[in-house]
């Protein structure tokens, strides 16, 4: 018998070509996903030195970053903007990789579209220059972000040079409470860790909750684990994964899907097997979260006030919060349900997609924006917009005083911003410090709060709202 | 291929917060440049220079002797947050050579390492003891050793890990696509074994792709 193994350490063993005695280890890809910001340097190096793409059908290009959200079948005005998007489909014009047109109804954020067109499997390792590619292991796939010289020593060689993260077992059981949320979920996980606590490790969430949890809201969670400082976060993949994944457009079908789902059910942490770390955290606990701060770990529940720097024992995280509360302007001791906003942000690889759509809607229905307050839905692919017009959720926004707009990252590092000082309840996944322009105080919450915030002028606990479902 | 780096003394600055994430490194505006070679201007933008392009004097980074400095000394998780390489371009084009730090983003100190921007991890204690000394401009000169893996200054001296192949990318700033290339053979029948063993993990082109006409 072999030793018992994680998962993430069987997709490891999986990959690996080859272990070196200075810690590095060399491990094949399977696919790379390819945007038009983090790639330019790369192709242009390959270029200059005259190399090829070793396995071209293993990339998969999409602009996302750069593409406007509004006027999305009109020319592009000139600008850095359109040179991007421009370059990057000449780029993959030159070097024969397949590219989505930005006009495609195949566009969206690429890890919202990867997933959605089957381009990513469980057992596959996903690289892309974005962090945010942690998101894939909701699939059971080892997915995580890279550089931009990562980026070329991928194209050029269809392999990637890492070092063996250690494991963390994020252990998530019991029920979560109604209007409780995968993005409550990892907020809470990330408040727990700290912003660097999951550094050096490969987080697996698990636990009863996890496997109650739909294939979407998986994704939130895994999306997020470089919010606690992980390159990688993964769930085991399992029956709900392969009934999403089947008969998606690039997934394999017939014999080749039942020999993959075989081994597909063999990609779970052995009963055995050792994590070098461990957490745990009960479902029932979790309420309704908002980040206060400007990391994504200064986050507390609805239910709460705004903490005073003292409140913290160490004094770099005292000092980080006296910053934070400086940039948000907020004071110590402030309810977090009187934060008054401007902006409501429903987008970003984080949460928009359908299911997020849907929860966000629920509580739309039949209101208004509060007098104020400007509302921008953006999808996280045009299939994901297709789907949510469908069933009517766009009538549902507008309706409401939303702007319903084309898919990209817009305000999520998109470079869709908002003037300065706006407050905004944002569903994405940083709360930097002018992340979304200059002096923007950003608040991370779930759609569904994002939208009851959006209605209510302020932040509202949404366990104490009525759902007005379609 | 960049310079290699072995041994560096040179002014260090305290940089005392923690979570310095790559968006405050490098932030994204509109029509900032994203290529190699045009980013020195772009390191900590929003704390160097205000709205209208000048030089914000509270800055430590704006005074001497901390102006000229190839050290930084910060607080944990550094380089955290976007994966964006830019980051450590803009540090190195501006002049930084090396960062000290309790710990880092996982993806900026592969970067770094890939650039010639030495990441060293200190413990946090002896960070603080650091960021003290560096603050005295009497004592801000450091010497950073990475053939020894040392930390010396003024009353300070320190040891420091780092993995035999990120040092080894840094002490020779290796060719890690040329080094990988030499491994060709290795590579192919492997790729030919996994193949055999995962042959539905192979990409497919995209059924019923449906495209915008013209």
């Amino acid at each position: 018998m072999s030793r018992p193994r994680t998962l993430y350490e069987k997709l490891w063993d999986a990959h690996l070509i080859e272990e070196r005695a200075d810690g590095s280890s060399l491990l094949l890809v399977d696919r790379h996903l390819i945007n038009e910001g983090t790639s330019i340097e790369a192709f242009a190096s390959l270029e200059a030195r005259g190399r090829a793409v070793a396995r071209p059908e293993i990339h998969l290009a999409v602009a996302d970053h750069a593409v406007p959200t509004v006027d999305r079948f009109r020319p592009l005005p000139p600008g850095p903007r359109r040179e991007r998007i421009e370059l990057l489909q000449r780029n993959c014009a030159h070097f024969g990789i397949e590219h989505i047109p930005f006009t495609s109804f195949d566009q969206g954020i690429c890890h919202v579209i990867a997933p959605e067109q089957g381009f990513i499997l469980p057992g596959l390792l996903a690289v892309c220059g974005d962090s945010h590619t942690s998101t894939l292991g909701a699939f059971g796939a080892l997915g995580f972000g890279i550089g931009t010289t990562e980026v070329e020593h991928v194209l050029a060689t269809g392999t990637i040079v890492q070092q063996r993260s250690r494991t963390l077992a994020v252990e998530i059981s019991g029920t979560l409470p109604r209007g409780v949320t995968a993005k409550d979920v990892i907020l809470t996980v990330i408040g727990k860790l700290g912003a660097g606590g999951g550094a050096g490790h490969a987080l697996e969430f698990r636990g009863d909750t996890i496997r109650a949890l739909p294939v979407e809201a998986r994704m939130s969670i895994c999306n997020m684990a470089v919010e606690a400082g992980a390159k990688v976060g993964m769930i085991a993949p399992d029956a709900q994964v392969f009934r999403w994944l089947q008969g998606r457009r690039r997934a394999p079908a017939g014999a080749l899907w039942d020999r993959a789902v075989a081994y597909w059910r063999t990609l779970v942490s052995d009963p055995d097997a050792e994590f070098d770390r461990a957490v745990t955290l009960r479902a029932e606990e979790i309420a309704p979260q908002v980040t206060w701060g400007t990391s994504p770990d200064q986050v507390g529940p609805i239910t709460g006030v705004v903490p005073g720097p003292e409140s913290f024992p160490d004094t770099i995280r005292a000092a980080a919060a006296r910053r934070a509360l400086d940039y948000q302007q907020l004071e110590p001791g402030t309810p977090i349900e009187s934060i008054r906003i401007d902006r409501v942000f429903i987008g970003s690889c984080t949460n928009a997609r359908l299911s997020d759509l849907r929860d966000a809607a629920d509580f739309v229905r039949g209101g208004r924006l509060a007098p104020g307050v400007e509302g921008f839905v953006v999808p996280g692919s045009m299939q994901v917009k297709a789907a949510a017009e469908a069933e009517g959720l766009d009538a549902v926004f507008r309706a409401a005083g939303f702007e319903w707009r084309a898919s990209g990252c817009s305000m999520c590092g998109g470079g869709e911003t908002a003037p300065p000082g706006t407050r905004v309840a944002a569903t994405s996944n940083r709360n930097f410090e002018h992340r979304q322009g200059r002096d923007v105080r950003t608040h991370l919450v779930s759609p569904a709060m994002a939208a009851a915030a959006g209605i209510a002028g302020h932040f509202v606990d949404i366990r104490k709202l009525e759902r007005a479902p379609a | 291929m960049n310079e290699p780096l072995r041994s560096l003394t040179a002014i260090a600055a305290p940089l005392d917060r923690d979570n310095v994430d790559t968006d405050l490194i490098w932030p994204a505006r509109p029509g900032v440049s994203l290529r190699r070679g045009e980013q020195a201007s772009n390191a900590f933008a929003r704390l160097r220079f205000d709205e209208e392009g000048a030089e914000r004097p509270d800055f430590i980074l704006n005074r001497p002797p901390w102006g000229e400095a190839k050290i930084l000394v910060s607080g944990p998780n550094f380089g955290c947050g976007s994966s964006r390489e830019l980051a450590v371009w803009a540090l190195h084009e501006w002049g930084i050579r090396c960062v000290i730090a309790p710990s880092f983003g996982d993806i900026f100190e592969a970067n770094a390492c890939l650039n010639g921007l030495l990441p060293v991890r200190l413990p946090e204690a002896e960070v603080r003891t650091l960021m003290e000394i560096v603050s005295d401009p009497a004592r801000a000169l450091l010497t950073v050793d990475l053939e020894t893996k040392r930390v010396s200054g003024d009353g300070f001296e320190a040891a420091f890990a780092i993995d035999d192949y990120r040092r080894e990318c840094l002490l020779s700033g290796l060719d890690a696509i040329a080094a990988t290339t030499r491994r060709e053979a290795e590579i192919a029948a492997f790729a030919a074994r996994y193949d055999a063993a995962f042959p539905w993990a192979r990409p497919h082109p995209l059924r019923d792709s449906s495209n915008v006409p013209g």
